[in-house]
């Protein structure tokens, strides 16, 4: 699956974002009969994930944070593995013992899912330094919000990254929210990637959704990092169209905000470039949907008959 | 056997393991000039000093432990570790539960703990029952060189993250100490410093020598105590707690940790669950006042759990007659 993003032609891209649109869809129909985990969910961030995700190689090892499901899928992780972690059943990634927001799965190379804001942040420079001083190739691609990057840690982690010349790729998906603060009230300046030049680390804003555009972005990046060895921190300007968490209906949105963003849905957009560059018609679009939506499905009927872990499970991995 | 500090036990236990294991680095605020001689023998990229950044220190410890280097971090004195507290309590404590087992966190945390050197609050606090309190971390305290070396070489092997706290007044003990695979000592296991028949003391780090201190004192009236010197705050060698009390039938704890949710509290709940037949008198704790450790050399000794205190509280639960000099019982552990 990896592979096949990688090589990530416009129908590729297409696809794994319609398929996490449609998880995170599902999630939130699932949701609806009650019985169901609170998620945090990247809706409308999809081509940011999908657009990076397809620049890095298997080597590249992946951070994220409490929105992470776009991030695992663009990697390849199963929509019925993750659905089960989810709610929590055995055969999740982890068990059932991360639930939706601290999935890791280690042999797609994702290391951390962090629901501690900025938590990723942290682990991403030791992670680069295994990187470094093991020499492996690959880089270190962490992903997190605009409100991270107000965490000290954020500071801290680029500091340190520029000193002693990790692989870390930075990529902050600027969704405009911190929670329930716009952006705007918690930072005086228009990009987190400004903060970059204050630790002599590369900055760029691309505009988060247009998948091709984050792609191209990602790869000069992670050829900078794999020609200097140095961290550089990427900003995909992007924005959540659905609330901070699956309760959350966005009542204190401007409409006028939300509207604007809709109409940039990344989905939509992609939609119609695929459809006047020609690879698909609009029954080649719907045939997609389709195979979309009969693999939610299966990922649907899978988790719900997953069986949840044995009671055992409860005290064991606690110490290696 | 060499003579040597506890401060250089510790030089020689990261010597060891570096030399033994390349995949061992150690970093922090001024470690390369702390260990010189270290970042001479194993190079810049292995003795590493950091910016003072304590929460991306802590971070990034995490992270290259979960992806095959084996880090020793130097946080220098242990209420610096509040700024450090996610990555160790959140990320190294947790992931590995929440991962499923995936990945480990074979990484050695150090920090000096302890009063006695007048420095005050912010760099003077027992904070061992915090991470004890936390899961998948272990917690180590060693109250001499042999220990302090062979518990951190084990630190460093630990598959887990390890707090390995040493008492700063105790740095400068010289104690013998052992080479090579000789020197390890166990984590987990506790040490019996003095066998006893009339009452137990339990502590650990800087508090074994106050208890050893006040069985010297009440074995010139009679009374013979034994000192157990835990060594490992957790995981707690409860067999050694609960064999000790067997015999004695009575219970004293000593730390400097605050009393309150502390180590003396787990272990007098432990020994009412587990060995309440055998009680002769009720637990008792000796700690310093829930209070921050003041800067005043005269405060802090009054703050300082001292022997006559030890002796005090033996004296009250065991009575001096109990055993006429001479006709002590001693019996092996
Ligand atoms: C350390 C910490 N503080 C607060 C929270 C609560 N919280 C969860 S998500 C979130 C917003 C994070 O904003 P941002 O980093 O921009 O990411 P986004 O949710 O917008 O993707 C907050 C405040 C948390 N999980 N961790």
């Amino acid at each position: 699956m990896l592979a096949d993003i990688r090589d990530g032609d416009a129908v590729r891209m297409l696809e794994r974002m319609l398929l996490v649109r449609g998880y995170e869809q599902l999630i939130v129909a699932l949701g609806k009969g009650g019985n169901f985990p609170i998620t945090c969910s990247a809706l409308g961030q999809e081509a940011s994930a999908v657009g990076v995700m397809s620049a890095l190689g298997e080597a590249d090892r992946i951070l994220t944070n409490h929105r992470s499901a776009g991030h695992l899928m663009a990697r390849g992780a199963e929509p019925g593995r993750l659905l089960a972690e989810v709610m929590g059943k055995a055969t999740g990634y982890c068990g059932g013992k991360s639930g939706s927001l601290h999935i890791s799965v280690k042999e797609l190379g994702v290391l951390l899912t962090s629901t501690i804001v900025g938590g990723e942040l942290s682990l991403a420079t030791g992670v680069a330094l295994s990187k470094k001083m093991l020499k492996e190739p690959g880089v270190v691609a962490c992903f997190f919000g605009d409100g991270a990057a107000c965490e000290g840690v954020f500071h801290e982690s680029l500091n340190l990254a520029s000193a002693w010349a990790l692989p870390v790729l930075y990529v902050c998906e600027n969704n405009q929210w911190q929670a329930f603060v716009s952006r705007r009230e918690a930072m005086r300046n228009e990009h987190v990637s400004d903060w970059a030049a204050g630790y002599r680390v590369p900055g760029r804003t691309v505009d988060g959704n247009d998948v091709f555009a984050v792609r191209e972005a990602t790869q000069e990046a992670v050829r900078y990092i794999r020609e200097t060895g140095r961290p550089y921190l990427l900003e995909t300007c992007t924005y959540r169209l659905a609330g901070h968490y699956s309760l959350d209906d966005q009542a204190y949105v401007d409409a006028q905000e939300l509207a604007d963003w809709r109409a940039r849905d990344p989905i939509l957009r992609l939609r119609e470039q695929v459809l006047a560059m020609g690879p698909l018609d609009e029954a080649g679009l719907e045939a997609l949907d389709a195979r979309v939506a009969a693999q939610l499905d299966e990922a649907r009927r899978f988790a719900l008959e997953s069986p949840y872990p044995d009671v055992a499970a409860l005290t064991a991995d606690v110490l290696a | 056997m060499d003579q040597v500090t506890i401060e250089a036990a510790i030089g020689q236990a990261l010597a060891e393991e570096m030399a033994r294991d390349a995949r061992v680095l150690t970093f922090g605020e001024g470690v390369a000039l702390k260990r010189r001689d270290l970042a001479e023998r194993f190079g810049a990229e292995r003795v590493r000093n950091t910016p003072l950044s304590e929460a991306i220190i802590a971070g990034t410890a995490a992270g290259a432990a979960a992806t095959g280097l084996r880090p020793v971090i130097d946080m220098l004195y242990i209420p610096f570790l509040t700024l450090a507290m996610d990555a160790i309590a959140n990320s190294a404590g947790k992931l590995r539960y929440i991962s499923g087992g995936q990945f480990s966190f074979p990484l050695v945390v150090m920090a000096q703990t302890g009063a006695g050197w007048g420095v005050g609050a912010q760099h003077t606090h027992n904070l061992e029952a915090w991470f004890a309190h936390t899961p998948g971390l272990k917690v180590v305290m060693p109250s001499n060189a042999a220990d302090a070396k062979g518990l951190l070489k084990a630190a460093i092997r630990d598959e887990n993250p390890v707090l390995f706290f040493t008492d700063m007044t105790l740095g400068f003990n010289p104690g013998e100490v052992a080479e090579g695979e000789a020197a390890l000592v166990p984590i987990g296991k506790a040490a019996l410093r003095r066998a006893g028949c009339d009452v137990t003391l339990v502590s650990y780090s800087k508090a074994v020598h106050t208890c050893l201190a006040a069985a010297e004192q009440l074995a010139a009236q009679g009374v013979e105590a034994e000192v157990l010197d835990l060594r490992t705050v957790k995981p707690l060698d409860e067999a050694a707690i609960l064999r000790s009390v067997k015999k004695t039938g009575r219970l004293i704890v000593v730390h400097e940790g605050a009393r309150f949710c502390g180590v003396g509290a787990e272990i007098a709940a432990l020994v009412s669950e587990q060995a309440h037949a055998a009680l002769k008198a009720p637990v008792r704790r000796i700690t310093p006042p829930d209070v921050p450790v003041p800067a005043s050399y005269a405060l802090e000794q009054a703050f300082l759990p001292q022997a006559q205190a030890v002796v005090d509280a033996v004296l009250a639960i065991c009575p001096p007659h109990a055993h006429p000099r001479g006709q002590a019982v001693f019996e092996p552990a």
